[in-house]
């Protein structure tokens, strides 16, 4: 580094010019490439591995299985747990930032306990513990839907709670003040000029949540599923077992990224449009 | 509903004052801001706040609508004695319009709809009386054609007279302006010291902080010059301004009036 400023203009040592030496580097890099490249199409079988992983014949099993049951199921149990993550979320933030000591202590620690417990751990809880203090006569409507719904909507409330609090505290003070002086009061001003405000500026890391939930509602065989209701991960393990064949786990895999690469991408292009409003 | 309004008018007929301030003081933490104030503003009067910056300008006018929290004292406004631990604070700040320096508009409501937002909301009156409203107020302070945009689309100076819209749309009693054009662009400033002019004619109270010394001089009855937390100087625009007694007044003057002497 401090050769090529010191000599600048002039040939250093190795009589290799600053580019020369930059162009050796990427060189050298892609070498090394090919090289991992050519030894693992010799050296592994990808014969087997296409069998084992992609197998043509055992399509005909998967589908439709894999995309009427899987897929919707995997849809369902996301929506659902989203759309009651976005509301309890939204009333755990807003307790989080209230007046009242005992709502902060309350939302604090409900979003301590559910980001500190592994999601799977939630879910087995539930799956054993809801039966058993709702007592043998009632359940969750639309069993499994109601406890997987209220699984991952409990989970995903303690993350989309903590983005909305940033999103809320990103609200400039004037805001509140200028509504307050218009008479409203602090829960109006907070629902009719604070949250408006909030969840814009939160949308996209609120559709970051989503594509992980997408990808959490994989866990949720946790709670019990019948063959009816499972989605798309556990369909495809169940299918694998059963051929002996991890071609139903790839295309389950290849489903769950139809979802979320778009979901990507479109995070990538809010947060550039905001970065450009700001 | 109409309770602070009568109140407002039995003001007006007994020649209450207004404004009340009766030994006001406010700290923050361990900084007196306010360290004993005194101010009786009567109904239609203009009174302008000068002073340096820090001296606790912003935070008087923001203890009359107790968006601050006196440490001591008595707020009166329109009668009602808002420093009363039970006092209704949302129903008495529907009849106080405040316009802030940083004019504070919903950046995400249409010009229309900030001007609309706490009729609806606060007064519950329907949208085409709201709107009603709206649009003569938008008129009469030049930005009728403005309804439909939001507010990043127009200038500071058509911003801050949006934000006049929003508060007179409240009906308010008494109108807190807070460095109204402080933030603008020197050729907007016009336009705003305009509108807040004609109000003054209609008969508003008003308390407004400013650093326009001609406008205090023709639209002020009443000029107040504050220095670290205190009145030190107050009276006719004449007096304060023309011919100043306290040697802090001077000083502040001179910086304000001619300010690339110093
Ligand atoms: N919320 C607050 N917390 C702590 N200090 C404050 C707060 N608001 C104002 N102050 C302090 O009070 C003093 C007076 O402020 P202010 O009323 O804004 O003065 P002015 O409007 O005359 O410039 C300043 O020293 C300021 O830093
Ligand atoms: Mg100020």
């Amino acid at each position: 580094m401090s050769d090529s400023a010191t000599e600048a203009g002039s040939l250093p040592r190795t009589g290799l010019t600053p580019r020369q030496r930059r162009n050796f580097g990427v060189g050298v890099q892609y070498a090394i490439l090919v090289l991992i490249v050519v030894v693992a199409a010799v050296a592994l079988d990808w014969q087997r591995f296409q069998e084992v992983f992609f197998n043509p014949s055992t399509f005909k099993f998967l589908f439709p299985d894999l995309i009427t049951i899987g897929l919707v199921n995997t849809m369902i149990y996301t929506c659902s747990g989203y759309v009651i993550g976005f509301f309890l979320g939204l009333l755990i933030a807003v307790m989080r930032l209230s007046a009242v000591r005992l709502n902060r202590w309350f939302a604090h620690g409900y979003i301590e306990l559910f980001r500190g417990l592994p999601a799977l751990l939630v879910f087995m809880l539930l799956g054993y513990g809801l039966p058993v203090v709702l007592g043998p006569d009632r359940q969750l409507p639309f069993p499994p839907y109601g406890t997987v719904a209220i699984a991952l909507g409990l989970v995903s409330a303690a993350y989309m709670a903590e983005t909305f609090r940033a999103g809320i505290q990103a609200v400039p003070k004037g805001q509140v003040e200028a509504a307050r002086s218009l008479g409203m009061s602090a829960t109006r001003a907070m629902v009719t000029v604070v949250l408006p405000q909030a969840i814009r500026i939160v949308i996209p890391p609120l559709t970051n949540e989503l594509i992980m939930l997408f990808k959490d509602s994989s866990l949720v065989f946790a709670v019990g599923l019948t063959a009816g209701t499972a989605e798309l991960a556990k369909i495809g393990n169940d299918l694998a077992t059963e051929h002996a064949n991890s071609t139903p786990i790839v295309l389950a895999g290849l489903s769950y990224l139809v979802i979320t690469l778009p979901l990507g991408f479109l995070v990538r292009r809010l947060e550039a449009r905001q970065a450009k409003a700001r | 509903m109409t309770e602070p309004v009568e109140e407002a008018e039995a003001a007006v007929l007994l020649d209450r004052p207004m404004v009340s301030i009766k030994g006001l003081h406010k700290s923050f933490g361990d900084l007196e801001v306010l360290r004993g104030i005194d101010v009786d503003v009567r109904p239609g009067e203009v009174v302008c706040v000068i002073g340096p910056s820090g001296s606790g300008k912003s935070t008087l006018l923001r203890c009359v609508n107790l968006l601050e929290q006196p440490t001591a004292g008595e707020i009166r406004v329109a009668g009602d004695l808002l420093t009363h631990r039970d006092a209704d604070l949302d129903r008495a700040r529907r009849h106080i319009g405040m316009v802030f320096q940083q004019f504070n508009l919903f950046p995400h409501l249409s010009v229309l709809d900030n001007v609309t937002i706490a009729q609806r909301r606060v007064l519950k009156l329907g949208r085409a009386e709201a709107e009603e409203t709206a649009r003569g107020l938008l008129a009469s302070v030049g930005v009728g054609d403005k309804a439909g945009e939001y507010p990043a689309r127009l200038s500071g100076g058509q911003q801050q007279r949006v934000a006049i819209a929003r508060a007179l749309a409240m009906k308010p009693k008494l109108m807190l302006f807070d460095e109204p054009t402080s933030a603008l662009d020197p050729e907007l400033v016009g336009d705003v010291l305009n509108v807040m002019r004609d109000l003054a004619r209609t008969g508003m109270t008003m308390m407004v902080v400013t650093h326009e010394m001609a406008f205090a001089r023709e639209v002020a009855d009443r000029v107040i010059f504050m220095d670290g937390g205190v009145i030190v100087e107050e009276g006719t625009p004449g007096q304060v301004i023309g011919d100043p007694r306290h040697e802090r007044t001077r000083a502040f003057l001179r910086r304000v009036l001619h300010p690339i002497e110093d």
